[in-house]
């Protein structure tokens, strides 16, 4: 039958022929003129790039960055979805549509609003400025306008998964006298454990290469909240091409191996949600 | 009873987080906005939406982003038609290929066109010959905003098309139907709330690119300069209330789409049931 299929529906060498065609010249080839750019570098050369203190805490700010904001938003992506899904209460129409603001909302715009939000005299900032805590032009503050990029992720992923739940489990566990904490552990967290993490690293994919919410909150003080993406960009505006192109090349990488795992993610947990389906 | 109290507590309990949550991260920045923008009153505020330069921004965000779902969306068809309909190897590295951009950075992305395009690159002399700009000028920001939004329609046509699987079209196709036909009279009908849904989805994204777009721009007011990169100059620049008042464009479009896709996706359950 499948094989078949191929010979009755028309239209195979059109669509093919687009798709390959649109697929090369946008991302296959100027990803390819990436590669080939940065095999003309000297491999010490590179090292040297990407080991230079500034390159190295650049790494490390936009990874400890990356990976407060993704955790939040694992636990409040996690709390979102479970409201939407389980619970009935007024303005829940709003509050899931709204959801995917951080989607729709230009990340410049983003950027300039939380900044001044928790800017000293911000709303906020002023708020936590009476304790002495900083947050605009702070560590805190990138990882602010993280979570605030890395919010639909998780609720997104988890949503689905939570909606399809069979109830029968948790109704069994409950009728044995099992107390609902130890349900949500046991029962409900283990089905929603694959969602979670597949959101929590798409969330952190994303973050890693966040920029225009970043570059405003940020301050761009060099060694302390200065993002990898930024050092990239500074190069670029120096015409520095083959920094720029060796610290692109190690995002890449990182980036690439994300996409992977949570692919091999899914394709594993697609498979359990057929496999309950039966 | 017991049980119920507690349950209860816990309920109001988990709404009031995610509202307060969603109250400070969503609600505050958009507050935040309309209250600058109109810091100084309306006049200002009219003004700094009806400069000249805030004009010419706004239709280069406009030509990029028709452009950007336009190719977009005939890409997603096309690929999603391609994918779904017939069997091929290394179909599944083709999807992953498709949505590499999503995971690549905005600055990797303009940086890519750069090396491709500009200067250093060998098709630089050819392209200056043929007097073709792209680097640095208007060509380079729709490349990017393509790039950008690549595989937006394709994601919300792939599982649609999936699930109504090919039954349908085959006996169309046996009868004798040619494809247009079998697209536009069996294919379409299912498909066009996603299809609507992800050109929402890819305009919203275009309108708004930032990064990629500001590797490729020349940074030329008037010129090259799209609605977020005329913000974050007039930011950058101190002019804060300027800088809000273009915003509460993008804000305004961006409120607008979620509204039409929050319309969409209710409408498209609606058909299903």
């Amino acid at each position: 039958m499948k094989k078949n299929s191929k010979r009755v529906i028309p239209g195979f060498g059109l669509t093919m022929g687009v798709t390959i065609t649109m697929l090369s010249i946008i991302v296959l080839i100027p990803l390819a003129s990436l590669i080939i750019y940065s095999s003309e570098l000297q491999l010490n050369e590179f090292i040297e790039i990407i080991t230079a203190k500034r390159v190295l805490s650049s790494f490390y700010v936009s990874f400890v960055t990356a990976l407060g904001a993704s955790l939040i938003n694992a636990v409040m992506g996690l709390i979102l979805a479970w409201v939407l899904v389980r619970y009935e209460f007024p303005g829940k129409r709003i509050m899931d549509g709204m959801l995917e603001l951080p989607f729709a909302l230009p990340t410049a715009v983003a950027g300039i609003s939380l900044t001044s939000l928790t800017a000293d005299h911000g709303l906020i900032g002023s708020f936590f400025a009476k304790f002495g805590i900083k947050i605009a032009y702070t560590k805190l503050g990138i990882t602010f306008a993280l979570v605030f990029v890395g919010i639909p992720f998780v609720a997104r992923a988890v949503q689905p998964v939570l909606e399809k739940l069979d109830g029968s489990y948790e109704e069994a566990a409950r009728v044995m006298g099992a107390k609902s904490g130890l349900i949500f552990r046991r029962v409900i967290l283990p089905e929603l454990l694959p969602p979670l993490l597949t959101g929590t690293g798409l969330a952190f994919g994303r973050c890693l290469g966040e920029y225009g919410s970043v570059v405003f909150i940020a301050g761009n003080r060099p060694y302390e909240t200065e993002i990898t993406p930024l050092i990239i960009m500074s190069q670029l505006q120096e015409f520095d091409y083959k920094s720029a192109t060796s610290i692109a090349l190690v995002m890449l990488v990182v980036s690439f191996s994300i996409l992977f795992l949570m692919n091999l993610m899914q394709a594993r947990n697609s498979k359990r949600l057929r496999g309950g389906d039966v | 009873m017991e049980k119920r109290t507690e349950s209860k507590i816990v309920k109001y309990f988990l709404i009031g987080i995610s509202v307060l949550f969603l109250f400070v991260m969503l609600v505050l920045p958009l507050f935040v906005v309309v209250t600058e923008a109109l810091k100084k009153g309306w006049q200002i505020y009219i003004e700094s939406v009806t400069d000249s330069y805030t004009i010419s921004a706004l239709m280069l965000t406009l030509k990029a982003t028709v452009i950007a779902v336009l190719c977009n969306t005939i890409f997603g068809i096309c690929a999603a038609w391609a994918v779904t309909r017939f069997q091929f190897q290394w179909k599944k590295f083709l999807i992953t290929l498709i949505d590499v951009p999503v995971t690549v950075s905005p600055i990797i992305a303009g940086l890519i066109y750069l090396l491709v395009f500009g200067k250093q690159s060998f098709l630089y002399p050819y392209l200056q010959k043929a007097g073709v700009q792209i680097v640095f000028a208007v060509p380079g920001i729709i490349l990017a905003t393509i790039f950008v939004t690549f595989p937006f329609v394709f994601r919300e046509l792939l599982p649609v098309l999936e699930s109504i699987g090919t039954d349908e079209e085959e006996a169309a196709a046996l009868m004798g139907a040619n494809g247009w036909t079998i697209f536009s009279k069996i294919t379409f009908p299912h498909i066009k709330w996603a299809l609507l849904y992800g050109i929402v989805l890819c305009t919203a994204r275009a309108m708004g690119e930032f990064g990629a777009v500001s590797v490729l721009s020349g940074h030329l007011r008037g010129l090259t300069n799209t609605l977020p990169l005329h913000v974050e100059i007039l930011f950058n620049e101190f002019q804060y209330v300027p800088a809000f008042a273009v915003s509460s464009i993008l804000v305004l479009m961006a409120v607008i789409l979620l509204i039409i896709r929050s319309i969409m996706e209710h409408k498209g359950k609606k058909e299903k049931a």
